[in-house]
């Protein structure tokens, strides 16, 4: 498996809205390839560490360093362009055909050549039929919106995936073929991939290491493994007891018929 | 088509080019200004504040208002620098009009731009796009129908408010409204509303097509409208383009004596072999610095109104030797050319009903100060503020009832009718005769003398041929037929056209 992704280190990240800490002196060192899942309530901090990677949010205090250099060694938008962004809400421009939104990072780097074949692949890599190029955003349901959203952030070709909830709004069949899916796309191009969730069981499938975050700070950090044999605190308990009840209750159900 | 159509439809396309101009020059001018400054303002709610705050208290000025303050600002401004700006005519109207066009292009590019889907925003960033690529890529596209809507407002107000821009001396549809309204001929008054409201009706649908085309995506329909607006820009404007050298600019104030004065020196230089242009409906104060300035070349005013506004005296001389005054003031301080009196006065005149006149033997303003306390006085909207009427007040004891504004249209029927009991009256207005008016004399001599002068721009003194074709104007005109000409204009019954009365007043030039 090859790996282009880069290391990530957070050295005591702060950030307060107000009064409100929502990151509170978090460190951390991330391998590069690795997918990580960040896990937790809402307004637990999840977002806020995350957009901090690609300086959306600005720290307090702390450090940040991505691959061997500290974020704020070039302008954000820079820094941006090398890092792929996947949200809740998408963001497709609806005003843009799917190519023209699909190619917008291409478009931003100044990249004209082979434009079309670029489109094409990555249509193809997000598993969407080709015909999909010129429609409009409107014109696609929820899932398809969000392959779209994936193979925008990854038209540039970027070794950090930051993905906030992005499979959160959709329905759970397209969500679980998605996640499969990103999976294989993550291992096939040797990302490294912080991946926001609230959803355990998703994070447990997904995730080569979850983190568990409580009140701006992480409280538990385990692999899925770890985290199902118990043994990393209450937080991640209580987080985990609900898949597992629901596994134990479809057990249950299959044993009875 | 009757006369009254012809003659309306003739200026039309000219006062339509200057129309299509002005409105569009300052809807420009608006669209330069606001669309930064919303930018601007979308970024930071403070400024957003502020700006929205003065653009919507420069609309609650009303237009005529806004455009009249502009005329002395300018003068002021102009004074301040040494002079070189004009007051007059098309920079004033495009400030006012720019001015009117914020308010609803500001706000709704404001809100556009703010409006813009969050979600679009933070995938905008997160892409790494930089702020004008953002704005370029995203915000603007976005906000476009939002600010198209904004325009199309700012655009239909402009036309409308454009007509106003005729005070001033910028000409416009306006003109024939205001000359209609003056001297109640209503074709006029519906050819310069029929032609304003097509105007902004067309552009209207033009502009909404754009914005539908935006809107919905579909970019045919936005480029045809835009096409289409260019097309009609470009006849529009097409009267404009056609050579106009030597032009001549015959001022007129807004009353039916100075439209029927301007055709008759119009006429006369047409014949010369000049080409003429009339801008009717100017204000007092406005026209004798157009005329300084060369906006104007030629126009009639009143000794009085040059001694008391101009010269701003407040003693009184003899006829002569004021016009003797006036010229030689007017010579040394504008270079203006008085090239002589008409021969005919229109002095305010105090007049009262016959049957008062005989009742009470009303003669002089001596007798009506013995009455003046149980009479309603009625007055044009000036006068009171004139100082004329100050001194018939130092020179007369007299202290009205009450006192009431008229447009003088409404004065002569509102004496007749007994409503007031003596109005402030022009001596060479012809209702006074067809009312049967009785007109009280001034024996001492309070109202200064109201002399026709024929004035013209420096620049035409000493054009002989110019000359040459207006001076057998001067001492020609008498009362009586001024009075007899105002009358074919301003009755009710078989009105005449300021033209026709013209030409009816040059058969009857003394020689
Ligand atoms: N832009 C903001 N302004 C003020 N408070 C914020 C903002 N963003 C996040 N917060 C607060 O910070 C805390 C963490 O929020 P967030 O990182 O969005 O949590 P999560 O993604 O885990 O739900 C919450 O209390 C939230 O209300
Ligand atoms: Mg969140």
């Amino acid at each position: 498996m090859p790996v282009s992704g880069p290391s990530i280190r957070l050295k005591n990240i702060s950030r307060h809205y107000g009064n409100v800490c929502a990151v509170d002196g978090v460190s951390l060192d991330i391998a590069a390839g690795s997918m990580v899942a960040l896990v937790g309530l809402s307004g637990s901090g999840k977002s806020t560490l995350l957009k901090m990677m690609n300086r959306l949010v600005e720290p307090d205090g702390g450090e940040i360093i991505i691959g061997a250099d500290p974020v704020d060694s070039v302008d954000p938008h820079i820094l941006r362009r090398r890092i792929g962004y996947v949200f809740q809400n998408i963001g497709l421009f609806p005003h843009m055909t799917i190519a023209r939104n699909i190619a917008i990072g291409l478009e931003l780097a100044g990249e004209t050549e082979g434009r079309r074949e670029r489109i094409a692949e990555l249509l193809e890599l997000v598993e969407l039929p080709q015909e999909m190029a010129s429609r409009m955003p409107d014109q696609l349901s929820g899932g398809q919106q969000q392959r779209v959203g994936v193979a925008r952030a990854l038209a540039t070709r970027p070794g950090l995936m930051l993905m906030d909830e992005p499979f959160g709004a959709l329905d759970p069949v397209t969500r679980d073929s998605l996640t499969d899916q990103y999976k294989a796309l993550h291992q096939r191009l040797g990302l490294t991939t912080i991946i926001v969730t609230h959803d355990m069981a998703e994070a447990l499938y997904l995730a080569d290491r979850i983190l568990v975050m409580e009140a701006g700070r992480i409280r538990a950090d385990a692999t899925p493994a770890e985290l199902v044999s118990g043994n990393v605190g209450e937080e991640a308990e209580a987080l985990v007891a609900i898949p597992r009840a629901q596994a134990a209750h479809l057990i249950a159900l299959g044993n009875k018929s | 088509m009757n006369e009254a159509w012809q003659q309306a439809l003739s200026r039309v396309p000219e006062l339509l080019a200057a129309h299509v101009q002005i409105s569009v020059s300052a809807l420009a001018l608006a669209m330069l200004i606001c669309l930064p400054l919303a930018i601007w303002a979308a970024r930071s709610p403070r400024v957003a504040a502020v700006t929205l705050t003065i653009a919507s208290l420069i609309q609650t000025i009303p237009g005529l208002a806004l455009l009249a303050l502009f005329y002395p600002l300018l003068l002021g401004v102009s004074a301040l620098i040494g002079g070189g700006i004009s007051a007059f005519g098309f920079l004033p109207a495009l400030l006012a009009l720019t001015l009117y066009a914020l308010l609803p292009i500001l706000r709704n590019a404001v809100t556009g731009l703010t409006g813009v889907d969050p979600a679009a925003q933070e995938a905008a960033d997160g892409l790494g796009m930089t702020g004008s690529q953002k704005l370029y890529y995203v915000e603007a596209p976005l906000a476009a129908p939002t600010i198209m809507a904004g325009i199309r407002t700012a655009a239909v107000w402009t036309i409308g408010a454009a007509t106003l821009s005729t005070t001033v001396g910028q000409p416009s549809l306006g003109d024939l409204i205001f000359a209609g309204l003056q001297t109640q001929n209503w074709t006029l008054v519906l050819a310069g509303c029929l032609f304003s409201a097509a105007l902004a009706i067309s552009v209207d649908l033009l502009l909404g097509l754009i914005e539908r085309g935006i809107r919905e995506r579909r970019r045919i329909w936005a480029w045809a409208g835009l096409a289409m607006i260019a097309a009609g820009l470009l006849v529009a404007t097409l009267p404009l383009m056609i050579a106009r050298d030597n032009i001549v600019v015959i001022g007129a104030k807004g009353f039916s004596e100075q439209y029927i004065l301007a055709r008759l020196i119009g006429s006369r230089l047409e014949e010369a072999g000049y080409a003429v242009r009339y801008r009717d409906g100017l204000g007092s104060a406005v026209v004798y610095q157009a005329l300084s300035e060369g906006d104007v070349d030629v126009y009639v005013d009143y000794s009085g109104t040059i001694w008391t506004n101009q010269m701003q005296r407040s003693d009184n001389l003899p006829k002569a030797e004021m016009l003797e005054a006036i010229a030689q003031w007017s010579s040394h301080s504008h270079g203006v050319k008085m090239l002589g009196a008409l021969g005919f006065e229109n002095t305010y005149a105090f007049a009262v009903r016959p049957e008062d006149a005989r009742a009470k033997s009303l003669r002089t303003l001596d007798d009506l100060a013995r009455v003046s306390s149980d009479f309603n006085f009625g007055t044009d909207v000036e006068f009171l503020e004139r100082p004329e009427w100050q001194m018939v007040r130092d020179a007369y004891p007299i202290r009205f009832k009450n006192a009431r504004s008229f447009s003088p249209t409404f004065m002569y029927p509102a004496l007749v009718s007994g409503e007031v009991d003596v109005i402030s009256a022009f001596s060479s207005d012809g209702r006074i005769a067809a009312n049967g008016l009785v007109v009280l004399a001034d024996p001492k001599g309070a109202v200064p003398s109201y002399e026709a002068i024929l004035l013209l721009a420096p620049a035409r003194a000493g054009d002989q041929k110019f000359v040459a074709a207006i001076n057998p104007l001067i001492d020609a005109i008498t009362v009586d037929n001024m009075r007899e000409a105002n009358y074919m204009v301003d009755r009710e019954g078989d009105k005449k056209t300021p033209r026709q009365a013209a030409r009816w007043l040059n058969e009857k030039l003394r020689e």
